[in-house]
């Protein structure tokens, strides 16, 4: 029996990555980092600022989120974001202008704890990067 | 009838107008394909979230402790009314369809006796508005720097529309926009987002989820994000159809400016034969009485 199950990557502009062959996502869902493996129950979560690791046979990726909505059912995982970035087409600019996007946001000073608490997320997963 | 040299002149001015039209029904319909592409490839997005959330709307136990966007405040005082336009015009009845429906929603509100407030996107609706509705306009918004629709600009005026709900200054809220169905057609639409109208559609799926963390919070979250998105659908939407109604529009300006040339050129014709015809009989004439 495979153990191989269907993840689908989707951001507003358009479908942004299919896959059908994934045996193992890992997604920093709000409460910590969740792995999915086939058959699990259906759920519903929501992310925080982090790296989304898709294991598959054809190779492992990585993606960048900022935001997002995770949803599985049936063997099949839906992810949807607003800011999702690819680690392997990240470079260092494009890394340090997202490190200093997120800086300015956790400096403000009129945001609420939660927004302040995602901004510190970003902040601290863009630097792991490095 | 006029002079020679005024048809002359005519025909040459309706002739340059019909390159311009042209020029514009083929830059239309390039950026129509885009546009279009466009529009469908965001589509999974915003259906998707609506699915979420109407599994999680259902799966809600607590219907009067929901979340107010989803609920709405318990009544119906002020409305809002997000009018999404164009920037640019000769796009045919693109911008005064939409209008057009706003109008009538606006008068209907009125005699409800319900206070009005509008938010225009796109400088045509404003320029359109304002002459009637200007006391009531409370934002204008546009986006003529950006290229395309991106979701960047339609966050910003999603979470415009959230910063007033939450400042309590409406109870409902709705949205303009024209559909895309052809390159002919684009259907007006109000579209209701606040409080979420849910009515019709019928989740058949009955399965039930583990949340983490638990339903409220969730949609506590999810739900400023769907406003958002179904802003950014009909920003979508509407950026197919402006391109859509701009190239028919230039289409039949073509067309028509073509069958005046044709007309003109036989009234030009005419009036030169006329005119030597006339000449001739003088000459005739004179050399007769001789």
């Amino acid at each position: 029996m495979s153990e191989e199950f269907k993840v689908e990557i989707v951001n507003p502009e358009k479908s942004f990555l299919v896959k059908d062959d994934v045996s193992e996502v890992v997604v920093p869902a709000f409460e910590g980092e969740m792995g999915i493996l086939k058959d699990h129950i259906s759920i519903i979560s929501f992310l925080k600022p982090g790296i989304i690791k898709i294991l598959s046979k054809s190779g492992d990726e990585n993606y960048y989120v900022e935001d997002g909505i995770v949803e599985f059912k049936n063997n099949n995982l839906s992810i949807l974001t607003s800011t999702i970035f690819n680690l392997a087409d990240m470079d260092k600019s494009k890394q340090q202008d997202l490190l200093k996007k997120a800086e300015e946001e956790a400096n403000k000073t009129d945001i609420n704890d939660q927004s302040k608490y995602l901004a510190d997320q970003k902040v601290e997963v863009l630097k792991t990067l490095n | 009838m006029a002079s020679l040299d005024d048809l002359k002149k005519r025909i040459a001015s309706v002739k340059s107008t019909q390159k311009i039209t042209k020029a514009m029904k083929m830059v239309a319909a390039a950026k129509l394909r885009r546009a279009q592409e466009s529009a469908e490839k965001g589509r999974p997005y915003s259906e998707k979230m609506n699915n979420v959330i109407l599994n999680l709307s259902n799966g809600i136990s607590d219907k009067e402790n929901a979340p107010k966007l989803l609920s709405g405040t318990g009544q119906e005082k002020t409305h809002l009314c997000v009018v999404m336009t164009s920037d640019r015009g000769l796009c045919g009845g693109f911008n005064s369809n939409i209008i057009k429906k706003a109008k009538s929603y606006f008068s209907k509100i009125s005699d409800e006796g319900k206070e009005l407030k509008i938010i225009t996107v796109g400088s045509k609706g404003n320029d359109q508005l304002k002459r009637v509705y200007g006391d009531k306009i409370i934002e204008n918004i546009s986006f003529k720097d950006s290229k395309n629709a991106n979701y960047f600009d339609a966050d910003k005026v999603g979470k415009m529309v959230i910063e007033k709900f939450e400042a309590g200054e409406f109870d409902v809220c709705t949205i303009f926009y024209n559909q895309f169905k052809n390159v002919i057609t684009q259907i007006p639409q109000a579209q209701q987002i606040i409080p979420l109208n849910n009515e019709g559609e019928d989740s058949s799926s009955e399965e039930s989820y583990e949340f983490e963390p638990d339903e409220d919070e969730i949609l506590s979250n999810l739900l400023p994000k769907n406003i958002s998105t179904q802003i950014f659908k009909a920003m979508l939407e509407n950026s197919a159809s402006e391109q859509g109604s701009r190239m028919s529009a230039m289409d039949n300006a073509t067309r028509n400016a073509g069958e005046m040339v044709d007309k003109l050129t036989i009234e030009y014709n005419r009036s030169r034969q006329a005119a030597i015809t006339k000449e001739l009989i003088e000459i005739i004439s004179g050399a007769e009485s001789l």
